[in-house]
């Protein structure tokens, strides 16, 4: 942690680390305790009091049928779309590695996607599955399937989970070709000469040897998938029809900016908090134990 | 690889070949809507191949006043606004991160474990979650509608500061003896030697959170309610929102891709440095 040789003590490191503190306290260590104090409050309609108390709003919350099924959905939400871009940018990253000529141009071509934002992600996906003018609902109208994402909660789901995960996939593909060209070539060619082919040696010997990989991705994936996607839910379908797709974050948002229930939506920050921390510190745990110094 | 038959070279090539066309496709079709007129964007089935209106509808969506019926900023003034803000993010992260990190790692000092503590609790906490007493915060202090708010409390975050944390640790301690015994004091230290060591990891960085800045949406959303602070990442919502009344897909969509550009841009220039960078820092 610390340097074995090092400055004195002095004015200078305070100095030092004085932006920093200054912006962490209070844009963040304030901002989250107000959070945390305003999920112990109930303020009445009209903004005109407050009153303290305690786990009121937490207990509101536990039996609130809406909000477990938030939660449910944001479950179903999250997996799928680690599952679903874990799995292509896995199957993408096999392949790639084995390419020794062009692997520069179809790691570019891959990667981009990246670069975009998730909003603009979901703009490009509802354009493409537009009812009446898209593409795919044009497609999808000679398989039998009327596409409206606007009236068919599940269509809605799956529309939000294709654009999240299409973003995504650059990601975890690159962190899949990175493991994957980390493993020694001779265990492959041991294998090889064992009479192992490409599909046998990718499952018993490279699949085993990335899975701290994968794990780390799934955490990854999952923070992505609780957080970063309210861009995408919020420029595709709102949350709707209905609640099919209010997610927690962006329940949060949906209650506490547009509801203005400040207690209800605070709660759920601390409950969301909650699950970040546990997250971060399985993944701290994992990183720490990676990385030697 | 181990062996060479055609034909695993042949599925290997389809499969990627595929993937690309996959990935590419939403673009593709977004830069096909671009280069065509409103009368033909609204005729269903639509065009999978590129028209003629491209320079217009780029001329339209930046110097134009945006949708018809809609009251937005010019496009090209959103585009600033969105490159004013993720530099300003980048810069400003990069270097409180860089102080930080130095003091940590290189001086023994009271409270040095609370300040370490106290940034890496900020890793935890998407803006999201705290997004209602920020606001307040950011309210109070007067900087709604301005850069520095739109920047300032995205600059809070802790990754940088441990990234540089790692970077610090990986260099070699007899650096330190010499330069004291060169006799040379911290902050020459930290200029003469811990930055140009430094100097991949920064440009690494720059890249992931110029990313980071310029794809902002929810804050700069709440934050800016002038027109003329809108970012052109937030305007998409208000056009797609628009697009509901008067459907000008071709000019929702060129701002889509002028959206796009410049991040993009971004990675693919610096491509082996922000490969570095990403599999590097979270790793």
């Amino acid at each position: 942690m610390l340097k074995r040789v090092h400055f004195p003590t002095s004015a200078l490191p305070y100095l030092l680390v004085a932006p920093q503190i200054l912006i962490t306290l209070v844009f963040f260590i304030w901002p989250a305790s107000q959070a945390m104090y305003q999920s112990f409050l109930i303020e009445d309609a009209f903004g005109l009091g407050t009153e303290f108390v305690w786990f009121e709003n937490f207990e509101i919350l536990w039996s609130d049928r809406h909000y477990l099924a938030s939660f449910q959905r944001t479950a179903v939400f999250s997996l799928l779309v680690a599952g679903l871009s874990m799995g292509v940018a896995l199957l993408l990253a096999g392949f790639a590695q084995r390419v020794v000529r062009g692997a520069m141009f179809y790691r570019t071509l891959l990667i981009w996607p990246y670069a975009v934002a998730p909003v603009l992600a979901g703009a490009l996906w509802v354009f493409m599955f537009n009812p009446t003018l898209g593409i795919f609902p044009y497609f999808l109208e000679f398989a039998g399937i009327t596409w409206n994402h606007y009236l068919n909660g599940t269509q809605a789901m799956v529309l939000v989970i294709l654009a999240a995960a299409w973003k995504q996939v650059a990601y975890n593909f690159l962190f899949y070709l990175a493991a994957m060209q980390s493993i020694p070539n001779s265990v492959i060619e041991a294998a090889a000469i064992d009479g192992a082919g490409p599909a046998r040696r990718f499952w018993t010997i490279i699949f085993p040897l990335i899975s701290p990989t994968t794990f780390f991705l799934l955490v990854i994936n999952m923070v992505y998938a609780f957080f970063e996607t309210f861009g995408i839910i919020h420029a595709v379908t709102q949350g709707g029809p209905g609640t099919s797709t209010t997610i927690l974050v962006y329940k949060v948002f949906n209650d506490g900016f547009v509801g203005l229930d400040l207690g209800g939506s605070a709660a759920q920050s601390v409950v969301l908090m909650v699950l970040v921390i546990a997250m971060t510190v399985v993944q701290f745990r994992f990183v720490e134990r990676k990385v030697a110094y | 690889m181990v062996e060479n038959r055609p034909l695993t070279a042949f599925l290997t090539h389809l499969v990627l070949i595929l993937g690309v066309i996959a990935i590419a496709l939403p673009v593709w079709i977004t830069f096909v809507a671009a280069t065509h007129d409103q009368l033909r964007m609204n005729q269903a089935p639509l065009p999978l191949w590129p028209g003629d209106h491209f320079l217009d509808n780029m001329k339209q969506t930046l110097f134009g006043s945006g949708l018809s019926g809609t009251e937005t900023a010019p496009v090209w003034l959103m585009l600033l606004n969105s490159l004013a803000m993720a530099l300003m993010i980048s810069t400003g992260k990069i270097a409180i991160s860089l102080l930080s990190a130095f003091a940590i790692v290189y001086f023994k000092f009271p409270f040095r474990m609370t300040f370490f503590w106290m940034i890496f609790i900020t890793l935890m906490l998407p803006v999201e979650v705290r997004i209602l007493p920020t606001f307040e915060v950011v309210a109070n202090l007067g900087m709604l509608n301005s850069y520095w708010g739109l920047s300032i409390p995205l600059i809070a975050s802790a990754t940088a500061t441990f990234m540089f944390r790692q970077v610090f640790l990986t260099v070699p301690d007899e650096l330190l003896e010499s330069a004291r015994i060169d006799g040379a004091g911290p902050l020459r230290f930290f200029f003469d030697i811990l930055l140009p060591l430094s100097r991949t990891n920064i440009a690494a960085l720059f890249v992931i959170l110029f990313i980071f800045g310029w794809n902002q949406y929810l804050w700069p959303l709440l934050i800016t309610t002038d027109t003329s602070m809108t970012t052109i990442v937030m305007s998409i919502k208000q056009m797609l929102e628009a697009a509901e009344q008067s459907p000008q897909w071709n000019i929702i969509m060129t701002t889509a891709l002028l959206a796009m550009i410049p991040p993009v841009f971004v990675v693919i220039a610096m491509q082996k440095l922000f490969v570095q960078g990403l599999t590097e820092t979270d790793k």
